[in-house]
């Protein structure tokens, strides 16, 4: 059990780090950019005509601040799920 | 998997709002009689929508050289089943689209259609599949979460080649196109997501085997393991 966690762990590591060594900047090329983005360039390919008929109601003002929030969002999650196991564990262990 | 704000024809993000709808309306049934039935799954279910936001907000490098994140909602969609999903996943997505400007409200339901419909269907049903046929729990899990992943970005990329097909390739070509950008992107992180779907549910093994047993996910009448 504890050796399998610890494997777990290992590959989702590798999965998310091995990639990075994968591709070299060349150029002013950007990488590691958003597929989300990417699909956007794409559409403006495909349908250089179209355009958007709708406007984010709020955008963030900056990059910096986009990823605030971004982390805002794990910090979210993750305290929760903190909480979550915390709760249990000290259950388990007869602390209420 | 997020279509930007606006980026779909007024046609189909119409469309997929009403394809929508239904699932919602089912999944917060689902949601209230999860509630009032078993109170001490409450605070699980809120673990289950935490993984979401945890995992949707992790943006990752892939070997496309893109990024891209996972969906989190095979775990949600194994304990509790699929359409209350749907309700947790478009709560992440308005939090996303409302704050972020990632997705938006005029793609929220082509959005909620791919993460918060298909990906959990998906993960459900081969969840339950495997199971029946007699397979461990990790393998099941890890094989529905990163399945259910997977095909959420497919469904992103069948949805764009549809409001968009290519004008020599047609659908196909499109398809072609926008699949090259998610799915093979996201391959590896679907395996990430099945990995850490499978890391929760040890955790839930060890901490939470009561509520594990409450929602049929383990036996009964199981020792404790």
């Amino acid at each position: 059990m504890k050796r399998q966690t610890l494997w777990l762990i290992v590959a989702v590591l590798a999965l998310a780090i091995v990639p990075l060594f994968l591709r070299q900047k060349t150029g002013d090329e950007e990488i590691f950019a958003g597929a989300d983005g990417q699909a956007e360039a794409a559409i403006a390919k495909i349908a250089p005509g179209y355009t958007p008929w709708f406007k984010p109601v709020f955008e963030p003002p900056s990059g910096e601040i986009q990823c605030a929030l971004f982390a805002l969002q794990a910090a979210l999650g993750a305290g929760f799920l903190g909480y979550y196991f915390g709760l249990r564990k000290g259950r388990a262990q007869g602390g209420a | 998997m997020h279509i930007m704000e606006g980026f779909l024809p007024v046609a189909h993000a119409a469309g997929w709002w009403a394809g929508v709808v239904p699932f919602l309306a089912m999944g917060t049934r689902s949601l209230k009689r999860i509630v009032r039935e078993k109170p001490s799954a409450r605070l699980l279910l809120g673990a289950a929508g935490a993984f979401v936001f945890v995992l949707s907000a992790l943006k990752l490098p892939s070997v496309t050289g893109s990024c891209s994140h996972p969906t989190g909602t095979g775990l949600g969609a194994i304990l509790f089943g699929p359409s209350v999903m749907s309700v947790l996943g478009c709560i992440v997505l308005l939090f996303q689209a409302l704050l972020l400007a990632h997705g938006g409200l005029t793609t929220l339901g082509a959005n909620a259609f791919s993460m918060a419909i298909v990906g959990p269907w998906v993960a459900y049903g081969i969840y339950r599949a495997m199971r029946g046929a007699g397979a461990s729990l990790g393998k099941a899990v890890f094989l529905a979460a990163a399945a259910g992943d997977l095909l959420a970005y497919v469904t992103t990329a069948c949805q764009l080649a549809w409001a968009f097909p290519d004008p020599q390739g047609g659908f196909i070509g499109a398809l072609a196109k926008f699949l090259s950008i998610f799915a093979l992107t996201q391959l590896p992180l679907a395996l990430a997501e099945g990995f850490l779907t499978v890391l929760i549910m040890n955790a839930l093994k060890a901490h939470s085997a009561d509520e594990l047993r409450a929602l049929e996910v383990l036996p009964a009448e199981g020792v404790k393991s």
